[in-house]
């Protein structure tokens, strides 16, 4: 099936991301801003599929934005004060912290400038029919290492975590 | 205005940092712990997008794969940072990153 209205779709989708990346940054009630990222995750997704990517787009929802997000606001309402609202947002450091951003986005414009050509101007169309089977041959076949790896870290991540969030070990 | 309605792999790469440059903001200007750890899972976004955009314009699949591995390690790494803010919290009282001085000299 063909593509339709491609541009449209992507400025409509990362408008959504960016508005809800700022949105994530500048809100003072950490509620607002885990619910914006939870819009910015989703229009990712969405770019997901516009990319080709329709395992990677379900991951990132069912993962993301239904397994870390919610885990975020459990521990917002959990350690989440009153008067933390009420306060200055922006910590000491901010004006360095500024000026380092800067530095970084000036560092991104001198890498676009530079190197904005060697790109090619139309990509291949990707099938998308079994891409999931595709990443599950991948997965299990060329990088079967780093998945049983991956499943050792998120091992030491529930042990770590169970750990450090109990009242007397 | 031709270049900008044709929807090349820079157009995804743009976004990526632009994510990645509020991401970094994100990190280095707030105060509450919590939006931090939020900025970072930005950060971690916007290479999961570079990652795949860069998977579809080589035609390959590793992008992608590498992208399922990143989500996996921001899954991990989330769940051990806000188990030690739970932690943290329950001895100060604060989610105020600059009280976080106990290694201070």
């Amino acid at each position: 099936m063909a593509p339709v209205a491609t541009p449209f779709f992507f400025y409509l989708l990362s408008g959504i991301m960016l508005i809800g990346g700022v949105l994530v940054i500048t809100r003072k009630n950490p509620v607002h801003s885990a619910l914006a990222l939870i819009v910015t995750l989703l229009a990712q997704a969405s770019i997901y599929l516009m990319l080709y990517a329709p395992f990677v787009a379900g991951v990132q929802i069912i993962l993301y934005a239904g397994g870390i997000m919610v885990l975020f606001l459990f521990v917002i309402m959990l350690v989440s004060v009153d008067r933390v609202q009420r306060e200055r947002q922006f910590n000491s450091q901010w004006v360095v912290g500024i000026i380092a951003a800067t530095a970084l986005g000036g560092l991104f414009m001198a890498v676009y400038t530079k190197g904005k050509d060697i790109f090619p101007e139309h990509a291949l169309p990707m099938v998308e029919n079994d891409n999931t089977q595709q990443i599950a041959m991948k997965l299990y076949g060329q990088y079967m290492f780093a998945f049983e790896i991956a499943s050792l870290l998120l091992l030491v991540a529930i042990i770590g975590a169970v750990v450090m969030a109990k009242k007397r070990i | 205005m031709e270049s900008m309605l044709h929807i090349t792999t820079l157009h995804y790469l743009v976004l990526g940092a632009a994510l990645f440059l509020l991401g970094v903001i994100g990190v280095l200007t707030r105060r509450n712990v919590v939006i931090v750890l939020m900025s970072i899972e930005l950060i971690l976004n916007a290479v999961n997008l570079n990652l795949v955009a860069f998977s579809r314009m080589w035609g390959g699949l590793h992008g992608q794969v590498f992208a399922i591995f990143v989500i996996t390690d921001a899954a991990a790494e989330a769940a051990v940072g806000l188990g030690i803010l739970i932690a943290f919290f329950r001895n100060k009282e604060t989610v105020n990153i600059d009280e976080v001085n106990l290694l201070k000299w």
